[in-house]
């Protein structure tokens, strides 16, 4: 990757020779501070283990394939490790190689579902020794991690397995001896719903502050966005023209941001938060005084139906889960592309960030502050507008009063913990969409935790996350900033 | 280039200073702003009346048809309001018993706020404090006077449990605030749910969310026979502590010093994580005893609806109150009447009383931008040295 990035947390990189073998204060603060976090983790995941009930755990898969199961996937475990052994050895530098390598046990593991369902819908293990084995494994790539063994070249991985043991040990411990199958496409699939609306959300937050206005107003930009993509819908029966719609009053929730935080220089977090409840105001009137009595006619929106992309749609497991979708969710991978590589590299996405850490130096090299500003403000609107748009016509139907739920809440905090970046923002709303997903998959299977407590689960997770694992995150320099030319 | 790029503030002050003092100013760039929010509320109420709607069918005809309906609609639905919100000592008191949890939330939006702090977690904070008055409240028998003052400060331990966690993590760990005060808000709704459907919690017999009633002896003890109760008074009592606390103590001072400017405390030699931790601290219990009017003021049993909206009306309060004690109290009055005469004014004009919503937004937004306001209401004064402490981003 670029060394321009604004969210490397040293200053001026050192070279690599260097960074294999001495470690600074700051990365070995890091390094225990997230060793500790890991090894707690690879602790309960071994409590969980030790309180793993007899019996099988079974798991419930669709789309698997036989003909995939047994060659292609001995192919892709082959290649994967490859890969993995090519990051970890291989003298590149920066985020790459450990992003690979970090992926890599996740698709290893998709790998292994087609092999071992070859073609059935379900399969079982047996959970206290499938627990145990996670456990240990958890317990052993921690240790690693903090012993910076390789210097720290493994952590990608090391952290990843770690993660995936925690939750994969989990749903042995929760599923253990019940006839039901977890089903686990159900999962993945629910991921992606729950997310789609959240990284978008997420992603025009990292537009709007890396140019150096903060959005809270996420929530309502989706709140606007899914009435009028509702009402559009309804009246007109044309998905397109709401799309559109649900785009375009996103854009003008964030032009009354822009103008109050640029042109009247209004503090932006209150900014924020007043926008919230005007938008919130603002649908909940106009739902009680028309749609509420004319349902039929102005809140009935047709819901998008799921498009198979020919080819990619047809891949076992994976296929079906993230290539036959509606086009919303189509968008929202556009959209993260889109959002990285306009960012980071192009002349646009420069601006942008300059105008974001240091205004006064961008104005001085003669980039208009207030026009850049403005134009990453009015452009996230698109992107947080079409996220509100998932609720009603993306997803559930029927616009409802404060139906967002504070969805953009969570978009907000996937934005910080994803540190203002727009990958990492959306894989933060990614772990939202699973904690989310997987709350109300173990409803259905009848765990012994109750539904309240899991529901709250994410959001202590995003606690110790942001305590332990962000620490002082770094926001753009000049974020909520007014720029006064002068 | 273009004149919209150019911020409203590089104007040089042509504008005559006026004689007038900092509040007087203030207060007139307030009242426009409810002017103006009543405006906006106008247009909405004008577009939602059914007798507009069938007299615009035939505008061009006759078009004071359109314009009669309309005023007629605007002036019955504020007429309401008005009437709903101080015609008479019953609406009078239904005002202040809205108004009641908003002053003490308020409160602990505006006192993290002068500290730099941005409090969104009220609404956790509130839900906490009640959790923990209304347990005492029904499950402990304590006799009359002192069985209310432990489940009063029971519940403003539990808001301060809630709100100074926030602080110290912030102090220690530098996680911010307003992360893990939405992030709390969360956990506290969800606990809340989870409680509700214990044995501890849930009243014996029901299959719902709902606890049994607090003991009468833990009840806040009704004034002048309608809902208002003596937690209004406490309300009172807590914005005259935040004021001693924020204008006359040494805590105080380090709390707005921390605030004005941090890294100068630090070099004076303040704990700038002390501060956000009492800070946090008193803001949670401010919330708690919201909380505790909330459960043993109005509801009675603790539902999961017990916070309602208060935590975040609590924001605006706080904003449009500019942060001060006495504003705060001020901005809670004029919402809870807001409220209250909302209520009757969807009771006989069957105006949605989400307006009310929206008036709030609309008067919140015009008071943090008084350059817009200035630019429409010509003859106001200009403001000295206005929202300073407020104007920071995720760094200040």
């Amino acid at each position: 990757m670029t060394t321009t990035e604004a969210t490397e947390p040293a200053g001026p990189t050192e070279p690599v020779e260097v960074e294999r073998t001495i470690e600074s204060p700051t990365e070995r603060a890091q390094r225990i501070r997230y060793g500790s976090i890991l090894l707690v983790l690879a602790a309960v995941t071994i409590l969980l283990a030790a309180t793993t009930g007899d019996g099988r755990a079974a798991f419930g898969l669709l789309g698997g394939s036989e003909v995939l199961g047994s060659a292609a996937a001995w192919v892709g475990i082959l290649v994967l490790l490859a890969a993995t052994v090519a990051a970890v050895v291989l003298p590149f530098t920066g985020r790459a190689p450990r992003a690979t390598a970090a992926l890599a046990p996740l698709l290893l593991l998709f790998a292994v579902m087609f092999f071992k369902t070859k073609g059935s819908a379900s399969f079982s293990v047996p959970a206290g020794a499938t627990a145990w084995t996670l456990a240990v494994l958890a317990v052993a790539c921690a240790v690693v991690w903090v012993l910076r063994v390789a210097g720290g070249r493994l952590n990608g991985l090391l952290g990843s397995i770690v993660v995936i043991g925690f939750f994969a040990a989990f749903l042995c411990w929760a599923v253990a001896g019940k006839n039901l199958a977890f089903p686990i496409s159900n999962q993945f699939q629910g991921t992606l719903n729950f997310a789609t609306p959240l990284i978008l959300g997420a992603l025009a937050g990292v537009v709007c502050e890396r140019a150096g206005v903060i959005n809270i107003a996420i929530e309502g930009q989706f709140l606007f966005g899914a009435f009028t993509a509702a009402l559009v819908s309804s009246t007109t029966g044309s998905s397109a023209a709401a799309l559109i719609a649900a785009a375009a009053t996103g854009v003008l929730l964030a032009a009354l941001l822009a103008v109050f935080s640029i042109k009247y220089l209004v503090n932006q977090v209150v900014l924020g938060v007043v926008l919230v409840v005007f938008a919130t105001g603002v649908t909940g009137y106009l739902y009680d005084e028309f749609m509420q009595e004319n349902a039929a006619d102005l809140n009935t929106p047709h819901v998008l139906t799921a498009v198979k992309i020919p080819g990619l749609g047809d891949i076992p497991f994976i296929g079906p889960i993230l290539f036959n979708q509606t086009v919303l969710v189509y968008l929202m991978y556009l959209a993260v592309a889109v959002v990285t590589f306009v960012l980071f590299e192009t002349r646009w996405g420069l601006r942008v960030r300059s105008v974001g850490e240091h205004p006064k130096a961008a104005d001085t090299v003669g980039i208009k502050v207030s026009r850049v500003r403005y134009s990453a403000v009015l452009w996230a609107g698109v992107l947080a507008g079409l996220g509100g748009a998932f609720f009603t016509v993306g997803y559930g139907g029927a616009f409802v009063k404060e139906m967002t739920a504070g969805n953009g809440f969570i978009a907000l905090a996937a934005l910080i913990m994803g540190r203002w970046h727009p990958i990492g923002a959306t894989v933060a709303a990614l772990f939202f969409g699973f904690a989310t997903q997987l709350q109300s998959q173990l409803q259905i299977v009848d765990t012994p935790i109750p539904g309240d407590l899991l529901l709250m689960a994410p959001y202590l997770a995003t606690v110790v996350a942001v305590a332990g694992l962000v620490g002082r995150v770094r926001a753009p320099k000049a974020d909520g900033e007014p720029y006064v030319k002068g | 280039m273009t004149t919209d790029t150019e911020p409203v503030v590089e104007k040089p002050p042509v504008r005559r200073r006026s004689g007038l003092p900092g509040w007087a100013v203030q207060a007139l760039v307030s009242l426009s702003a409810i002017v103006l929010a009543l405006v906006v509320g106008a247009v909405l109420i004008i577009i939602g009346d059914e007798k507009v709607k069938s007299a615009s069918s035939y505008f061009f005809a006759a078009p004071g048809d359109t314009i009669s309906a309309a005023l007629t609609a605007v002036g019955d639905a504020y007429q309401a309001l008005l009437v709903g919100a101080v015609g008479g000592l019953n609406p009078i008191a239904e005002s202040l018993t809205q108004a009641t949890p908003l002053i003490c939330g308020g409160l602990a939006v505006s006192l993290a706020f002068r500290t730099g702090l941005f409090n969104i977690g009220a609404q956790g904070q509130l839900i906490v404090g009640a959790i923990f008055a209304a347990w005492v409240g029904f499950a402990w028998h304590l006799p009359v006077g002192i069985h209310l003052i432990i489940a009063v400060i029971a519940g403003i331990i539990g808001g301060a449990i809630w709100g100074g966690l926030v602080g110290l993590l912030k102090a220690r760990t530098g996680a911010h605030e307003v992360i893990v005060t939405i992030m709390l808000n969360y956990v506290a709704i969800y606990l809340l749910q989870w409680l509700l459907t214990t044995s501890a919690f849930q009243r014996p017999g029901r299959t719902d969310p709902i606890s049994p009633i607090v003991d009468s002896n833990a009840q806040y003890p009704q004034l002048s026979g309608n809902r208002l109760h003596l937690g209004f008074v406490l309300a009172l009592v807590a914005a005259a502590f935040v004021w001693w606390l924020l204008n006359r103590s040494t805590v105080g001072f380090e709390l707005r010093a921390v605030g004005a400017n941090p890294d100068a405390s630090r070099t004076a030699g303040m704990s700038v994580g002390r501060a956000y931790t009492i800070a946090m601290l008193v803001a949670g219990a401010l919330a708690g005893l919201a909380g505790t009017q909330q459960v043993l003021g109005t509801d009675l049993p603790l539902t999961d609806g017990v916070a309602a909206s208060v935590g975040f009306d609590s924001i605006t309060v706080a904003l449009l109150g500019r942060g001060t004690p006495v504003g705060t109290v001020l901005a809670g009055l004029l919402f809870g009447a807001l409220n209250a005469g909302g209520l009757q004014m969807q009771l006989q004009t069957q105006t949605a009383l989400t307006l009310t919503t929206v008036l709030q937004a609309v008067i919140v937004l015009f008071v943090a931008a008084p350059a817009l306001v200035r630019s429409i209401f010509r003859f106001l004064p200009r403001e000295r040295g206005l929202g300073a402490v407020l104007a920071k981003g995720w760094n200040g």
